[in-house]
């Protein structure tokens, strides 16, 4: 396979196997959990679940004081590629045009050298969460496998898409194959992983929100 | 209580619901609920995470009810629940978690990971690794009515000491009245001035009350131990005698547990709701305080904090109560840092108190609780759990702190008009 035929797959079969998985994956993990269900709370209300769930999906973006005190290093990267990554995804002319080509919806860009310095900031949290996690004992302690995993397939598209803007190292076609690649593993593994959380969260917020709300207590 | 593994295990899959599964799916392992829990902060042991606690819910759930769990699963490569695994675990789900809820308010993806350690608790309960003193308790919770085997013969002896003491009628089984008033046996053979304010306050305020002879006891072992079974029972014993009584309320005294166990879960046990209100003592007097038939005189100048009990406040919802309340005779009050819905837990609650094998760990974490109350240097310590309160006490002797534990009641009842100061 040349390197042209390899962008090509990259681009077509590649990326219609790996939007399909994503898709239904995630369609089915979703589903998985809203078909279990949970039974109606009997107990008489004090406050109200519905709006207190919709409080705390936003509000715990935010960490209360204590926390941030003592878990600061993981709060600051973590806003930091979190918003990194949305950023150099969402916000990047080529992505947007790319995205527009396949659904025809498109938005206003960034400038590129903006988004190329977030790439870097983000690239550089990324590697402190990294580092964090193999320091810190109590992250130490609970990561696994696939923490290690998702972070790398996670961090490999910022790398890849980096050294194909710049022109690192390889040829043209074979950095942009190469960095299409990882966004779809990226893409395959995301509904079996906790990588999930990014859909899952708003749920589990909601329902913190909603038995904290229903007790009176803003969670 | 007949227990094995596989009962355990179906106890643990009876637990997985919508919640569990989203709360699971969002976990990151970012390692966060540590620094929100006195059990990790104060011993620095990574195995008491919070979230590492629910481990034996989370293999259920990953492999009974997720696709690449189930996959994983027939091919035999999914983590088992095993004797090994629970015996590993019944210290971090019962002596090192006192079902708090700190970890809950501060998880990043909005896991209540308390809820989920208490669902763990059905299946370790149901399969045999619970600790022997909260089974001790739960035996003569069913069988006694009361955990610490407190019988109706030694609260009588009470009511008749507090008759004496007061002059007051103390109202035992009369029907239709406004408030039907459950004790914890821990007031009624330690703190029995509980049931004097609360005569004292009611003949202030005319208010109808009752004590029952046949369902007094408002703790609930089985929601500490974590058997809804048993907690079901132990909640329909109140049910029966306040619907016999026609009460209007039920009032749930200062203990945080029993608050939990009758306002938030008791309908949920025994699947319907319930024909009359529960409050709690405080929540009671707040509204005494609202109508105005709450009277008292002066404004003391002691500097004064308050310790939200974790079940009360943070669990329960009863928070800005308590401090309209302290309001009303003090001048001089000071939150603790993180007071109020962030509150540290004293570290004996959630049947903690009740397993011997956690007494060094629960005043070792104490220390997070002094370093709170460092912070202030407060006169006295108001608070509104007898449970919170004994360990309190325990724990302010052991790091030698002379600051005396007062239950907010009580302390209203020493300030009411009329009464002496």
């Amino acid at each position: 396979m040349t390197e042209i035929e390899l962008l090509s797959w990259a681009r077509g079969p590649g990326l219609q196997i790996a939007t399909i998985i994503f898709v239904a994956g995630v369609v089915i993990r979703i589903f998985e959990i809203l078909m279990l269900g949970r039974k109606a709370n009997l107990a008489e209300a004090k406050g109200s679940e519905m709006s207190s769930g919709l409080k705390t999906i936003v509000s715990r973006t935010v960490p209360d004081r204590d926390t941030f005190q003592r878990s600061g290093l993981t709060i600051v990267a973590g806003y930091f590629f979190h918003f990194g990554l949305f950023v150099t995804f969402f916000l990047y002319a080529p992505h947007i045009l790319f995205i527009k080509d396949l659904i025809g919806i498109g938005w206003p860009a960034l400038p590129t050298p903006v988004v190329d310095a977030v790439a870097v900031v983000t690239i550089i949290s990324m590697l402190a969460v990294l580092v964090n996690r193999l320091t810190n004992k109590v992250m130490r302690y609970l990561t696994n496998f696939e923490d290690l995993l998702t972070w790398f397939l996670t961090i490999a598209p910022l790398v890849t898409g980096y050294m194909a803007f710049h022109r690192m190292g390889f040829t043209a076609p074979t950095l942009l194959a190469t960095h299409i690649l990882s966004v779809e593993l990226l893409l395959v593994i995301f509904p079996f992983t906790k990588l999930m959380h990014s859909f899952t969260l708003f749920l589990a917020r909601w329902y913190n929100g909603a038995i904290s709300g229903y007790r009176g207590v803003a969670s | 209580m007949s227990a094995s593994l596989e009962k355990g295990i179906n106890a643990l899959k009876e637990q997985v619901d919508s919640t569990v599964a989203a709360f699971f799916s969002s976990c990151v392992h970012c390692g966060m609920c540590a620094q929100a829990c006195l059990f990790f902060t104060e011993t620095g042991d990574p195995s008491r995470t919070p979230i590492n606690k629910t481990e034996p819910l989370r293999r259920i759930w990953k492999s009974e009810y997720t696709l690449l769990g189930r996959i994983g699963k027939i091919l035999g490569l999914s983590k088992k629940v095993d004797e090994k695994l629970l015996t590993d675990w019944e210290t971090l789900v019962y002596d090192s978690c006192t079902l708090c809820g700190r970890c809950s308010m501060v998880c990043p993806v909005g896991n209540d990971i308390t809820l989920m350690i208490r669902k763990t608790r059905e299946g370790m309960v149901a399969a045999g690794h619970a600790p022997e003193g909260l089974i001790g308790a739960t035996k003569r919770a069913v069988t006694i009515g009361s955990p610490m085997g407190v019988t109706w013969k030694a609260l009588s002896a009470q009511i008749r000491h507090v008759e004496e003491d007061t002059g007051l009628k103390i109202p035992v089984d009369v029907e239709g009245v406004e408030y039907l008033l459950l004790l914890s046996s821990m007031e009624i053979m330690n703190f029995p001035e509980f049931i004097e304010a609360v005569a004292k306050i009611f003949d202030q305020t005319n208010s109808s009350w009752t004590i029952s002879s046949e369902a007094f006891e408002a703790t609930n072992s089985g929601i500490q131990i974590g058997a809804s079974d048993i907690a079901a029972e132990l909640v329909q014993r109140i049910v029966d005698v306040a619907e016999k009584l026609k009460v209007k309320t039920v009032i749930s005294p200062e203990c945080g547990h029993a608050y939990m166990a009758i306002r938030w879960d008791g309908p949920n046990l025994i699947g319907r709701p319930f024909l009359f209100k529960v409050r709690h003592i405080l929540e009671v007097l707040d509204d005494l305080r609202t109508q105005g038939r709450l009277k008292i005189s002066g404004k003391e100048a002691r500097k004064l904090t308050y310790h939200d009990p974790c079940q009360i406040s943070r669990r329960g919802g009863v928070i800005d109560e308590p401090r309209r309340l302290i309001d009303m005779f003090s001048d001089n009050f000071v939150e603790m840092p993180d007071g109020g819905k962030m509150n540290w837990c004293c570290g004996a609650g959630g049947g903690v108190s009740a397993n011997e094998r956690a007494d060094e760990i629960r005043l070792k974490v104490f220390q997070r609780k002094k370093d709170q109350i460092d912070a202030v240097r407060p006169d006295a310590i108001l608070s509104a759990c007898s449970n919170c309160r004994i360990h309190l006490e325990d724990g302010l002797e052991e790091y030698n702190m002379d600051i005396p534990l007062l239950s907010l009641t009580e302390t209203i009842a020493e300030h009411l008009e009329g009464s002496e100061v």
